[in-house]
């Protein structure tokens, strides 16, 4: 779903400089016309309420769902679920990573699966993935580190790639032994790499968990945009697709930003 | 030799399957062969065809969509720098949200049925097909458009020889990436909601549980999805062999 290779934004923004460049300002003013755009069709009737309310009653149901905490335990059951498939994805998809970066011919064996897995369409799995696993939270938890899992590998793989071979040497004389080679200079050299994965991950299951969750399940925030939907309840499904849609934005900024602290941290 | 190493590994696969089908037994999923055997009798009966036809029509709607407004979008975006530079973020923000938040509304819009399903499609598969191209445009080495000026190329020449050769490669990788993202997006509308198609036929199986027809439609999904990518993976390979020789 996304490209597995982190992509360099052309931001053109340096450390020291002003707050915002005119990029970003320009950037910010294109959103708000665009939300300003969408208000004024709405509020003339150009599109009809029903099919979307104006944007500024989106934001005042929102705030009145959080501030009523009505669907605070099913976002709870939605975060967990989401944070307990990115941690399996992580771990799994770091130490699969390394056991492949080591057998070669193991490798080269699997590398068909790694051009082809995000061909695959992982929700069709999902109901086998309920018989087996029933109707609680693991179905759900199982699509997002399915669909994380991979591209944490890739990436990490990609990482343990570029280690330099001295690297390896100064492990050999310090009579490192594999594990904490990997741990405490393969692994940390491939950092970036990682990071990248790991946005991935947390982006892919966002995308799984709240799918599994639209498709079936009995608790959830997708799960309840769903029933909202159903039940023709406009105000409620709105409100929530607008919060799910804020939190993944606002994660996916604070992933950014300290992704670039990082970066930085390593250039000096 | 060449296919030795992609054999080895259907077969690893086909095993764990058959390892699994041992383990978790009848009730949870049914095995390789009967799987395939359901399949092929699924293939030959005239009620399943039309749910085929039905998926593989909508998926196929959705995936021209995708790549001609995402070349669109791609070259629109490329081509003006700044335009570029202001999209970009929002067009990787577009990229990274769950789209399956967005079903509600495009059901609203469209209603149950083919155009729901063909845009949802579509949304999913535009970005990355879109994002690709802009990034292919604007990595052009500005030494090939200078020759090209120098050379007194006709704006057509400089596209057939300069701009298509130049970017062809990575926009292929971008379809490569809508193609899997507009499946699957055709697929979840099928599961949302829809009377049709082989996303429906899933959730019927599903809440009927009945495992053979599950484990044969998934099988029909993923063999489809892993022939169609493995053919544009090829295609991207030479491409950029041929681009990396040159």
């Amino acid at each position: 779903m996304l490209p597995l290779e982190g992509q360099r934004s052309g931001d053109s923004r340096k450390r020291g400089g002003p707050f915002m460049t005119r990029v970003a300002v320009l950037r910010l003013s294109v959103i708000a016309a665009g939300f300003a755009l969408l208000e004024l069709l709405c509020r003339t009737g150009i599109i009809p309420a029903f099919t979307f309310p104006p944007p500024s009653s989106i934001v005042v149901s929102a705030l009145n769902i959080l501030a009523s905490g009505r669907y605070a335990s099913d976002m709870q059951v939605t975060l967990g679920n989401v944070a307990a498939s990115i941690a399996s994805a992580m771990i799994v998809g770091i130490v699969a990573a390394i056991v492949v970066h080591a057998l070669p011919a193991v490798r080269r064996v699997l590398e068909p699966l790694f051009g082809t897995y995000y061909a695959i369409p992982m929700f069709a799995f999902y109901p086998l993935l309920i018989v087996l696993f029933g109707l609680g939270n693991l179905p759900q938890v199982a699509i997002g580190f399915l669909l994380g899992v991979m591209a944490v590998v890739i990436n990490t793989l990609n990482g343990l790639d570029r280690v330099p071979h001295v690297f390896d040497k100064v492990a050999h004389v310090l009579r490192l032994d594999p594990t904490a080679a990997a741990w405490r200079i393969r692994l940390p050299y491939a950092s970036p790499y990682v990071f990248t994965g790991f946005k991935l991950a947390v982006a892919y299951s966002f995308v799984g968990v709240i799918g599994a969750e639209f498709i079936t399940s009995s608790k959830g925030v997708g799960y309840q945009i769903a029933f909202a939907y159903n039940n023709f309840d406009n105000n409620t499904m709105y409100a929530l697709i607008a919060l799910v849609l804020t939190i993944v934005i606002a994660v996916n900024m604070m992933l950014h930003a300290w992704e670039r602290r990082l970066l930085a941290r390593r250039q000096r | 030799m060449k296919w030795r190493d992609p054999l080895l590994l259907i077969v690893v696969l086909l095993l764990l399957w058959q390892a699994l089908y041992f383990f978790a037994g009848d009730i949870a999923l049914s095995s390789p062969l009967a799987t395939m055997r359901r399949l092929a009798q699924m293939l030959g009966d005239p009620r399943f065809v039309p749910h085929v036809l039905e998926t593989l029509s909508a998926f196929l709607q959705a995936f021209v969509l995708a790549v001609l407004l995402g070349l669109a979008i791609g070259i629109a975006l490329g081509a003006h720098r700044l335009t570029g530079e202001v999209a970009e973020p929002i067009l990787v923000a577009l990229y990274s949200i769950p789209k399956v938040t967005l079903y509600p509304i495009i059901l609203l819009i469209f209603g149950i049925g083919m155009p729901a399903k063909v845009a949802f499609g579509t949304i999913q598969g535009v970005v990355p097909v879109a994002l690709f191209t802009m990034n292919a445009i604007r990595n052009v080495n500005p030494v090939f458009n200078r020759t090209a000026r120098v050379q007194n190329l006709s704006s057509i020449a400089w596209i057939r020889d300069v701009l298509v050769p130049a970017t062809l490669p990575e926009i292929v990788t971008g379809i490569r990436v809508g193609f899997s993202l507009a499946l699957i997006g055709t697929l979840l509308g099928e599961m949302f909601g829809a009377q049709r198609g082989l996303g429906f036929l899933l959730m019927q199986a599903m809440s009927l549980h009945n495992m053979p027809n599950i484990m044969a439609v998934t099988l029909l999904l993923v063999l489809f999805a892993a022939i169609v990518n493995t053919a544009l993976l090829g295609i991207d390979r030479r491409l950029r062999r041929r681009s990396g020789a040159a």
